[in-house]
């Protein structure tokens, strides 16, 4: 089968005041139809660097080198604005932070309808319809009202609902989900885990999830990527790495939660 | 109705300083070393000073009754448009000094304003859309320039250079639009400065939030992220501190005004200043004072009311 | 803090360059060729010669002399200020700031009405009513930016009042004063150094207004502002001698901002880690 999004020898330079710092090193992965590719690590090693250098969300400081083949094209080529064209509509992205990714001085309705008219020819009519069934198809009650309000009028589970909703919406080839459950609570993080779990079994979209969770990424990943000081140092699927981890890295985080785990399970009395 | 509620608590708030503020130049008026009386007599060049002439122009300008009382009937007074005498010219009024020359003030501010918001938005804007481009660079360079230059040595350059040497624009005095065009422009060009740096800034600041990245994940056109959203990010912040800064605006042309000889308030103060006419100062002051703090409350007003957040925190 | 003083050459170039500035004027009888106050009306708006490297002015004074000359009020009188502004306001802050109480709120609402008016307005109020000469022009000058420093300081003071180290010291039984002294001073040295570089290019520019308008240095003395203002009525016939001290004054401040900018990066010790 090919690959969705195949990265070959992907570099990430920053120039700066102490010369050239590597923050991501030739790094290779695939992602394939229908898959869902989990990358782990943790904070400050380079997972989301990598999805942003792919995508052309870096600022000019940093240099991007090597392939990521997405449909015949290398992205890594492409113009500024062929990629823009490309994101929200055939990559699409949600982000860590759902209180802040929304512009405070527009309502949401405002801000979900220029996502459409940017990418669709709908009219007025059509991309208030298409904005009402996204809020209903994410659960999100009152959408009418919900159109209406402001960002901060609106908790981080929700704004996060409208996130993932926004980038089904278009029917996406590839759903890239950076540390989505990083910034919320522990109960609303098991709604957009169901949310993730909903749109892989239903639309089989590809999808990238990166987190550090471990328990996160067990529940909706195929197959896993660690990556630790902007390398790949292990790849298979989740219960490879648990039981078969090749690196020292990746070893030490599967230990860390598997001592937290009997902690917890000796807690609860021993029940597994 | 939160909304109306804050606005209320905040006019109720700018009361007491406002009465601090007449209160100070209430005190100004009788903090003159010698007596105001004898100044009134001195600059009137009555030739003989005697007892009773002091007397009667105390009578006359009402200083002989206690200080409370003064302040209050002097409050009053002003509130009904009444500032007192001149005491170089008693044939005329203070209040009637000030409508002479205030609309010329007001003349020289606004277009100075407008010069403000037309120059330093768009240019601020280009800056930040090309940070460290050659652009970029030359203004910075310009505008640190400016900030080092006093304003009247301002004036005298372009008067010299442009009036002058290019024979583009009249040298000084008020006639038409032509006029107006060289005061207000060095009035507003420290402002400029001022703020193109903070557009700039606030723009590039903006530029690092979350609601931008997101914006170009969703692949919105480079010019709606920029104008759309940056721009009127920044913008809610600068136009603020715009209209916060026309007291200032409106109390630095009094330098300009006397470079060129604009017949304005600022002329106007500084011949006072020579004449000791002090009744004219104090009310230049007070209403310089009573500006800055309606102006503030205006603006910080529009603020709470334009930002969907603060209309939250109000409610 | 020498070493990276000395690494960070706008720091160094700047106060080199104001160093410069300052032996001039304190040198000026040696160094100036010609007496500034000697009027020469033959040889008025004469063109550079070897007699008048600058040329002279409208009474045929000597240009380059009374450029030399007015370094002395010009930087001195800002100088002063800045030394009378932080003077005051440093103390009304650590006033504030460290004893509190009824103390602190009477402190602060001044402050407050002194930063409610424009600070322009005040100093031409101030003149107005003390009288049009040089000792009113610095008392103005004081008198409206102390509120600014008080206001920072006591907000430093506040800080480090309730650091460790301050409050071991207070535990171990040393005087409120040496505490005072010893720590808080130290403390927001670095703030100070910064605001009050800054606050000498402001307060050039302040008294050579005042001083071109008549209201400050008056007129034969050379002092760049007022020179200035006599320059102002030969514009046409003379305008190099309008050039000359603008341009000077434009050096000057900003050097004094640079140096500002200079001194926060050398003096932060967050910048030291990169």
């Amino acid at each position: 089968m090919k690959p969705v999004l195949k990265v070959e020898h992907l570099c990430v330079e920053l120039s700066g005041k102490g010369g050239l710092r590597r923050l991501v090193k030739d790094s290779d992965f695939q992602v394939y139809p229908g898959e869902c590719l989990g990358i782990l690590g943790e904070s400050g090693s380079g997972k989301s660097m990598t999805v942003k250098a792919v995508l052309g969300l870096l600022d000019r400081q940093f240099h991007v080198s090597g392939q990521a083949w997405f449909e015949e094209k290398d992205l890594l080529q492409e113009s500024k604005e062929g990629l823009r064209g490309l994101r929200g509509k055939e990559i699409t992205m949600v982000l860590q932070n759902p209180m802040t990714c929304f512009d405070p001085l527009y309502r949401i309705g405002n801000q979900m309808a220029e996502t459409f008219a940017t990418h669709t020819d709908w009219d007025k009519n059509e991309i208030r319809r298409q904005s009402l069934e996204i809020l209903d198809r994410m659960h999100i009650r009152g959408a009418e009202e919900v159109l209406e309000k402001y960002p901060h009028q609106l908790s981080g589970g929700m704004l996060q609902r409208i996130m993932i909703g926004l980038a089904v919406a278009l029917k996406p080839k590839l759903l890239i989900a950076d540390e989505p459950t990083t910034a919320i609570d522990a109960i609303t993080q098991q709604e957009i885990l169901e949310a993730f779990l909903e749109i892989k079994n239903r639309h089989q979209t590809a999808m990238i999830f990166i987190t550090h969770d471990l328990g996160a990424i067990s529940r909706v990943a195929d197959r896993v990527v660690v990556m630790n000081q902007g390398e790949i140092v292990d790849q298979g699927d989740f219960n490879h790495i648990l039981h078969h981890a090749q690196d020292d890295y990746t070893r030490l985080l599967i230990e860390k939660r598997n001592a937290v785990m009997e902690r917890y399970q000796r807690v609860l009395g021993g029940a597994v | 109705m939160a909304v109306k509620q804050y606005v209320i608590k905040r006019i109720l708030t700018a009361i007491p300083l406002l009465l601090v503020i007449s209160f100070v130049c209430f005190v100004f008026i009788n903090l003159i070393p010698s007596n105001p009386a004898e100044v009134a007599l001195r600059v009137r060049q009555v030739p003989i000073i005697t007892e009773e002439a002091i007397a009667e122009v105390e009578a006359e300008l009402g200083l002989d009754k206690p200080y409370l009382v003064r302040y209050g009937t002097w409050l009053l007074n002003c509130i009904r448009g009444d500032f007192g005498i001149s005491y170089v010219n008693p044939s005329r009024t203070v209040a009637g000094e000030l409508a002479r020359c205030l609309p010329a003030t007001l003349q020289l501010a606004g277009a100075s304003l407008v010069m403000v918001i037309l120059l330093s938005i768009p240019i601020g804007f280009l800056c930040a859309v090309y940070k460290d481009g050659w652009f970029d660079r030359v203004m910075r360079g310009i505008v640190f320039v400016t900030t080092a230059m006093p304003p009247y040595w301002v004036g005298l350059l372009l008067m010299w250079l442009v009036a002058i040497k290019l024979d583009l624009l009249p040298t000084s005095g008020n006639g038409g639009w032509k006029h107006m065009i060289l005061p207000a422009f060095t009035v507003s060009l420290s402002y400029i400065s001022t703020y193109i740096r903070l557009i700039r800034n606030n723009m590039l600041e903006n530029m690092k939030q979350d609601y931008v990245l997101y914006a170009n994940v969703r692949g919105l056109p480079q010019k709606n992220i920029l104008v759309k959203h940056i721009l009127k990010n920044s913008m809610h912040t600068c136009i603020v501190a715009i209209g916060m800064s026309i007291p200032q605006l409106i109390s630095g042309t009094i330098v300009v005004e006397n470079v060129f000889a604009w017949p304005g308030l600022g002329t106007l103060c500084i011949s006072s200043i020579f004449n000791r006419d002090y009744p004219v100062i104090q009310t230049y002051v007070l209403l310089i004072g009573v500006l800055f703090v309606v102006f503030n409350l205006l603006f910080d007003i529009l603020q709470t009311v334009s930002d969907p957040r603060m209309r939250k925190e109000s409610a | 803090m020498l070493h990276r003083f000395l690494k960070n050459k706008t720091a160094v170039g700047t106060v080199a360059l104001v160093l410069f500035v300052a032996l001039l004027g304190i040198f000026a009888p040696l160094i100036a060729p010609n007496d500034p106050y000697k009027t020469d009306i033959i040889n008025k708006f004469a063109s550079p010669s070897l007699q008048y490297p600058f040329g002279t002015d409208n009474l045929g004074r000597c240009l380059l002399s009374r450029m030399l000359y007015g370094i002395r009020p010009t930087l001195g009188l800002a100088v002063l200020t800045m030394l009378g502004t932080i003077g005051l306001g440093a103390l009304m802050g650590l006033l504030a700031g460290y004893f509190r109480g009824i103390l602190e709120e009477i402190i602060m609402r001044v402050v407050d009405v002194m930063l409610s008016f424009p600070s322009q307005v005040m100093v031409f109020a101030v003149v107005a009513l003390l009288g049009i000469n040089v000792q009113n022009v610095i008392l103005a000058n004081v008198f409206i930016k102390w509120a600014w420093y008080a206001r920072m300081i006591r907000t430093g003071v506040m800080q480090y009042r309730d650091c460790n180290f301050v409050r071991f010291s207070r535990c171990i039984g040393t005087p409120e004063r040496f505490i005072l002294v010893r720590h808080l001073i130290p403390s927001i040295a670095a703030d100070l150094a910064v605001l009050s570089s800054l606050d000498v290019g402001w307060a050039i520019i302040n008294i050579s207004t005042l001083s071109f308008l008549g209201l400050g240095v008056q007129a034969p003395t050379p002092e760049w502002g007022a020179m200035l203002n006599e320059a102002k009525n030969v514009l046409t016939s003379n305008p190099s001698q309008m050039l000359i001290p603008g341009i000077a004054i434009v050096v000057l401040v900003s050097a004094f901002n640079l140096m500002g900018d200079a001194l926060r990066d050398v003096l932060d010790p967050k910048e030291a880690v990169k």
